[in-house]
């Protein structure tokens, strides 16, 4: 087992002519939480998007825990996977979008499980004993059979976390979680997110909350324009940068 | 101090009299109308009361809804399978959707119906298989002879359900590009493979979309049917009644009869249309109720 969850090594990303990515390299190790800020457009959810493969690299070398996301290296070429085998690598990486994107003809406790039954194929009465229990676990034991469209921003981002969890992930992405939030309803998420943090998940939580990046997490990257500008301890980076474009960005968002 | 005495107000709606008007003027030119065809001998209501229950006409009238439900069950499937292939990563899939719903769309159905009519005279036999590779008498291969006395009804259904799924195909399409790309991705982030994105996520929540112009689509293939003529098939409701007409030489009635059979099978389609879309309409509740 390596110390090493994730390992980016000069990955580059474009669409069409325009690189969104532009060599990214950068660390994070078993048990760590980084956070990704920088300005919209900057890079920081496509970056995210390619470690599950979501997004296709252009080059360079994406590991989660040992192995190559996305490819298999053979004589010194990357061949794509196939789909199967890309499918199976993201079960070990779950991944929290910012509209929470639940299913919304399934209740709670289904959308939890659905993973574990339709991939996992456990059978059903496991599967929803284990939902349930997550459910619990992020403060919704009351709301099995809610629809999504009966649950508040707060409360569907919290099914979409436990839904995740439910595949047991060995990593968790977070592509900007709280952004589409009533301001309210952040703090539960938080909440969850960092209790989340201090089981010893592994973690890489793409957000504006200067906040919970200073209280929770290890390390802190700011990226712009498609390059990791500065990167280090949270607390050092947010109270004191080096960089001009982070001090200006710094001095908008805090 | 004095208090205020307390007065109500009445409202008066807006009038509409320029409504009521031309309602009452309609109202008295479909009086006019029907006093007038009740009693104008072209129409021959005695001749329509004797052939509306005829045994004949209630057979066919039986073989259209075979028709329509026959053909809308194989477009239907045919359209999903067009609308997912049309979707799918695979650029196979991809072409030949395209090219099956550019011909069958952009071709008139009677045209489709009377090319189906002459399939036989044009490939006598199909042959799958291995062809020139036979061992005495034994090919490599199945022959299936096209002879004049496949089933109309069956060539009928083909041919109009092959037409049907290019619409269909369509429909379903509108529909599963009204989902979300967000869904796919979550599914995705879950490990699930496209086709079960598809299966579980997809298609149950396009549903909505595509159940309403489903129910449409069914209306209108009721009436197609009565161009399966071309085939030649004339065992369907159109069709029969105007055989018996031309016996008769009494044409009008008997097509106030499929007029009114026509008229009685689309509105119970309607009836149900309606009772569909409510239940798919509601705002975006959860349409399907979970087992669980």
């Amino acid at each position: 087992m390596s110390e090493v969850m994730v390992q980016a090594t000069d990955v580059h990303k474009s669409y069409g002519s325009h690189e969104v990515l532009k060599g990214i390299t950068l660390e994070v190790k078993r048990g760590e939480v980084l956070c990704l800020v920088g300005p919209s457009g900057s890079g920081k959810s496509t970056f995210l998007r390619c470690i599950n493969h979501l997004e296709r690299i252009n080059s360079g070398r994406l590991m989660v825990d040992g192995s190559l996301i996305g490819y298999r290296e053979h004589n010194g070429k990357l061949y794509e996977l196939k789909p199967s085998e890309a499918s199976a690598q993201r079960v070990g990486i779950g991944m929290v979008f910012q509209k929470f994107n639940l299913f919304p003809h399934l209740n709670a406790l289904d959308n939890v499980i659905s993973g574990l039954v339709r991939v996992k194929k456990i059978d059903k009465a496991t599967a929803e004993k284990e939902g349930k229990e997550l459910l619990e676990r992020v403060g919704l034991a009351d709301k099995f059979q809610h629809f999504p469209a009966h649950l508040s921003g707060g409360q569907q981002q919290r099914v979409a976390i436990a839904r995740s969890l439910a595949m047991k992930p060995k990593l968790m992405l977070f592509d900007e979680p709280t952004s589409a939030l009533d301001p309210e309803l952040v703090g539960e998420v938080l909440d969850v997110m960092k209790n989340l943090a201090s089981s010893g998940m592994t973690m890489i939580v793409v957000t504006h909350e200067m906040g919970f990046a200073r209280e929770v997490a290890d390390s802190l990257v700011f990226m712009d324009g498609g390059v990791v500008v500065e990167s280090g301890d949270p607390k050092q980076v947010l109270a004191n940068p080096q960089q001009e474009r982070t001090k200006s960005f710094l001095s908008k968002v805090i | 101090m004095p208090q205020p005495k307390k007065q109500s107000i009445e409202a008066v709606p807006l009038r509409h009299p320029y409504r009521v008007a031309v309602a009452l003027f309609l109202g008295l030119c479909l009086i006019a109308f029907v006093v007038d065809a009740a009693h104008r001998s072209a129409y021959d209501w005695q001749a329509f009361g004797k052939y509306l229950f005829d045994p004949r006409v209630l057979k066919s009238a039986l073989v259209t809804l075979e028709l329509t439900f026959a053909a809308m069950f194989f477009a239907i499937i045919l359209g999903i399978t067009f609308a997912v292939m049309r979707r799918s990563p695979n650029p196979i899939f991809q072409s030949v959707s395209w090219l099956f719903i550019w011909i069958f769309r952009g071709t008139p159905v009677y045209v489709q119906l009377v090319f189906w009519g002459l399939l036989s005279t044009i490939y006598h036999s199909v042959f799958i298989g291995i062809p020139d590779l036979h061992f005495h008498h034994f090919y490599l291969g199945v022959h299936i002879a096209l002879s004049q006395n496949t089933s109309l009804f069956w060539i009928a259904v083909i041919g109009l359900s092959l037409n049907e799924a290019a619409y269909m195909a369509e429909i379903v399409r509108a529909g599963l590009l009204s989902v979300d790309s967000g869904q796919e991705e979550a599914a995705a982030s879950l490990g699930m493979s496209w086709w079960t994105t598809m299966r579980y996520i997809v298609i149950p929540q396009a549903m909505r979309i595509i159940i309403p112009p489903t129910g449409n689509e069914i209306i209108s293939m009721l009436k197609t049917t009565s161009l399966v003529t071309a085939v030649p098939l004339v065992t369907d409701l159109y069709a029969r009644t105007r055989d018996i007409s031309d016996e008769t030489y009494n044409p009008i009635p008997l097509l106030l009869v499929a007029c009114a059979w026509y008229l009685f099978f689309t509105t119970i389609l309607m009836i149900g249309q309606y009772f569909l879309e409510k239940r798919y309409a509601r705002g975006h509740r959860p349409m399907i109720a979970s087992a669980s």
